[in-house]
């Protein structure tokens, strides 16, 4: 028998959050923490939380289990669980809107604004913008971020200033649009970035590699901004 | 962008630069005096007294002493601006931190250059 504890707070019903634990009889077998979850919400229907392709894909299910952030659909029982005990928290530093689902709107925004988007002044071709496959091989390790957040929230530096550090997946992702070769805005780019929290508030702890579902780097891509602001630089 | 007043150059990347160089250089610092004082320090006064009378020796530990001062001026700020978030608080834990680097770096040019 399993022991989940799981995290609960509803704002229109409880003053606190709290810890409710169930027992879920897994029959042996090594689930996804995704589906114990279903049996838990089948003990109690209030349980709230995210969850779409359930396949590592969407993005929805993240969230701190048993001490680690990741994707619940694609986290094994056997990856996390010691003692047969499970302890599901919501994604670390985000406020709580119920249960497991957390306010994602800081994580937009510091996403938004690294604009995570093409911007080139040259006249549109006929086609596409061709890129060399050598260009192209530049952007792999970067595009497959699905932002599920479990990166920025295991983050410190984040929790301290999720309004002015961009956090390790929005800089991922900076470095996935000042890498391109179609995109013609770099200087401008950088020239966005060079304060003191936007970059520089990472330590290099690499708490975000170490959670990273997709197997991704931020610490690498953050060196990589840094490289660049200083060969950018006087 | 973020905006900044109060941090050591009001730009992340001199920040980040400096605090890298002031790093060499008190681990060269340190690499010298530990050096010296294992390889040919007695534990007498009027050695180390004639040590630093070299304007070599003067001269690289006041760099070093600088360099204690800003690297702990941008480690300190960036403490300050993670853990008080009250501005007014901030400011003043800012402020003594700067005071009492100023006084340090005052007080060793007269412990090196004073009588």
């Amino acid at each position: 028998m399993l022991v989940v504890s799981v995290y609960r707070y509803n704002p229109e019903k409880d003053s606190a959050p709290y810890m409710q634990e169930f027992r879920v009889d897994t029959k042996g077998a090594d689930l996804m923490v995704l589906d114990v979850l279903h049996l838990v919400k089948e003990q109690d229907n209030t349980f709230a939380y995210r969850r779409s392709c359930r396949e590592g894909v969407c993005g929805s299910d993240g969230m701190n289990m048993n001490g680690k952030n990741g994707l619940a659909c694609i986290t094994a029982l056997s990856e996390v669980v010691t003692e047969d005990t499970l302890v599901i928290r919501p994604l670390p530093g985000l406020p709580v809107i119920r249960d497991l689902v957390v306010d994602m709107s800081l994580f937009y925004k510091q996403y938004e604004r690294i604009k995570p988007y093409l911007l080139n002044d040259t006249p549109a071709p006929a086609i596409e913008r061709l890129q060399a496959p050598e260009d192209r091989d530049k952007l792999d390790g970067l595009y497959e971020c699905i932002l599920c957040a479990c990166c920025s929230t295991s983050c410190p530096s984040f929790w301290w200033n999720p309004d002015k550090f961009v956090g390790p997946s929005g800089l991922l992702q900076a470095y996935r649009f000042l890498v391109d070769s179609r995109d013609t805005q770099t200087r401008e780019r950088l020239s966005e970035l060079d304060d003191p929290f936007s970059v520089f508030r990472c330590r290099g702890i690499m708490n975000c590699v170490n959670v990273c579902p997709k197997g991704l780097n931020p610490t690498k891509a953050i060196g990589h901004i840094r490289d660049m602001l200083l060969r950018n630089a006087t | 962008m973020v905006t900044n007043v109060t941090n050591f150059s009001r730009n992340g990347l001199s920040d980040w630069l400096l605090q890298r160089f002031s790093a060499v250089v008190l681990g060269l610092y340190s690499v010298f005096i530990v050096g010296y004082m294992v390889i040919s320090f007695d534990g007498s006064y009027e050695q180390w007294s004639a040590f630093f009378e070299s304007t070599f020796v003067r001269v690289f530990t006041f760099l070093s002493i600088l360099s204690i001062a800003a690297h702990a001026w941008i480690g300190l700020w960036t403490i300050s601006t993670d853990y008080i978030k009250p501005t007014a608080i901030r400011f003043v834990f800012q402020t003594v931190c700067n005071l009492a680097l100023f006084t340090y770096v005052v007080w060793g040019v007269q412990v090196l250059w004073g009588a």
